[in-house]
């Protein structure tokens, strides 16, 4: 039967494609290539987002019957913590592929997400604290929670320093890599650590099966928050996956015929 | 085994060995990673007198006194086992600090079975919700979500507290 065999091989075209399109990826000028094409639509996607979520939520949604107009940090404090723990997972799963498959992108993905990652685990720790104090009574709290995160903006800064401390790129992706791969059981950790043990903080509103326990009129914003500061880390990524790939192939062809 | 097959077990080793490691090690330390007691671990006698720990539970409607003039407070925290602590406190409270609601404080007890206190935050739970929703889920008998879900989270958290 002609027609079946015909549609294999478009099957096999199409299977072919799609691994060479993945391995180009995966190639350091092709990547650099899409990221800086990708870029400003990034960015720029994620200004939009977060100025709509910011209206939204600073000014359309209603106050707290509780917490009052106290609760808005809740627009910067979510994303942050949200992306803290994505950050890392990136930087966890980068650097096992990099491990596994030897892959030089994949370290530069790990390397790249870290400070970022960084960054962000900061801005809830301080977010937290800057919340906690008027509604809990207490800027910081030896709570499980509380110190979990501290245990992660830890590792992320472990993990810069161990890469500095490694004079040679290939040594250092290895180690740090596998610091990454280690922390990565931190992750669980901060999730259920309210729902393991008693706490302060309270349960999860949003990450959860059931229905979020948030008002519609202040969830939407907080989602639009949310999508806002991934595409601000993606490309922030990108950016930093950019500087991470010059840095390696500094001595390499391509890189004197894109700057020349 | 390819050296890449190698890698890949190495790796997964890793990972389930820290967390095999992770696991046994929160066990151990259950007690010390708990932020606070319940009113029936109290009640059930897990903490010594005069021994310094976090009481945490939701302040009993109607419980709440204050000597006028004086910053002296003394209040009843309860839990879902209608346990109950009486807990005598001098100081500044937090805003958020109500009847029906949740708090955490730090203290111990004294021979009296009177917890004194010498801090006390507020504990909020994960609903977030506008006035006039909390007050139409309060004219439906719903006193807005708080009591009913602190209460069972209380109850959840126990089970492996008083293990």
């Amino acid at each position: 039967m002609p027609s079946v065999a015909y549609g294999r091989q478009l099957d096999a075209i199409f299977v072919l494609s799609m691994w060479n399109w993945f391995f180009k990826l995966g190639s350091p000028p092709h990547f650099y290539r899409i990221a800086t094409r990708l870029e400003p639509w990034l960015m720029g996607g994620a200004l939009v987002l977060l100025v709509i979520g910011a209206y939204g939520g600073l000014a359309m949604a209603p106050p707290d019957y509780l917490q009052g107009d106290g609760f808005r940090i809740i627009y910067v404090h979510v994303p942050s913590a949200f992306l803290s723990m994505f950050a890392y997972s990136v930087m966890a799963v980068a650097s096992a592929i990099g491990l596994i498959w030897r892959m030089k992108l994949a370290f530069c993905v790990a390397a790249a997400s870290a400070p970022a990652g960084a960054a962000f685990t900061f801005l809830a720790l301080c977010t937290g604290a800057i919340w906690g104090e008027p509604i809990w009574g207490t800027w910081w709290a030896w709570d499980p929670r509380l110190t979990a995160e501290l245990v992660l903006l830890f590792l992320f800064l472990g993990y810069m320093l161990l890469r500095q401390a490694m004079p040679e790129t290939r040594q250092a992706d290895r180690a740090s890599g596998i610091l990454a791969v280690v922390g990565v059981v931190n992750l669980p950790i901060i999730h259920y650590s309210v729902e393991w043990w008693n706490s302060i903080h309270q349960g999860p509103s949003l990450m959860k099966l059931e229905t979020p326990s948030i008002d519609g009129d202040m969830l939407w914003p907080l989602l639009v928050m949310i999508v806002a500061y991934q595409l601000l880390f993606i490309g922030i990524l990108f950016t930093s996956i950019r500087t991470q790939i010059l840095l390696r192939e500094r001595n390499t062809r391509w890189i004197s015929d894109l700057l020349s | 085994m390819t050296p890449r097959q190698r890698r890949m077990a190495g790796v997964s080793v890793v990972v389930v060995g820290v967390a095999i490691a992770a696991v046994m090690v929160l066990q151990a330390l259950q007690t010390n990673i708990t932020y606070f007691f319940s009113p029936q671990q109290v009640v059930a006698g897990e903490v010594d007198v005069g021994q310094p720990f976090r009481l945490g539970g939701l302040v009993e409607n109607g419980s709440f006194s204050r000597e006028s003039g004086s910053l002296e407070a003394r209040f009843i925290v309860t839990d879902n086992t209608q346990s109950k602590v009486t807990v005598a406190y001098s100081g500044v409270l937090p805003d958020l600090f109500k009847e029906g609601q949740g708090m955490v404080a730090n203290g111990k007890l004294n021979e009296a079975g009177i917890f004194v206190a010498d801090e006390v935050l507020a504990k909020h739970d994960e609903n977030y919700m506008s006035p006039e929703v909390a007050k139409m889920l309060e004219e439906q008998g719903h006193p807005g979500g708080q009591t009913d879900t602190l209460a069972a989270e209380e109850g959840s958290a126990e089970a492996p507290g008083g293990s």
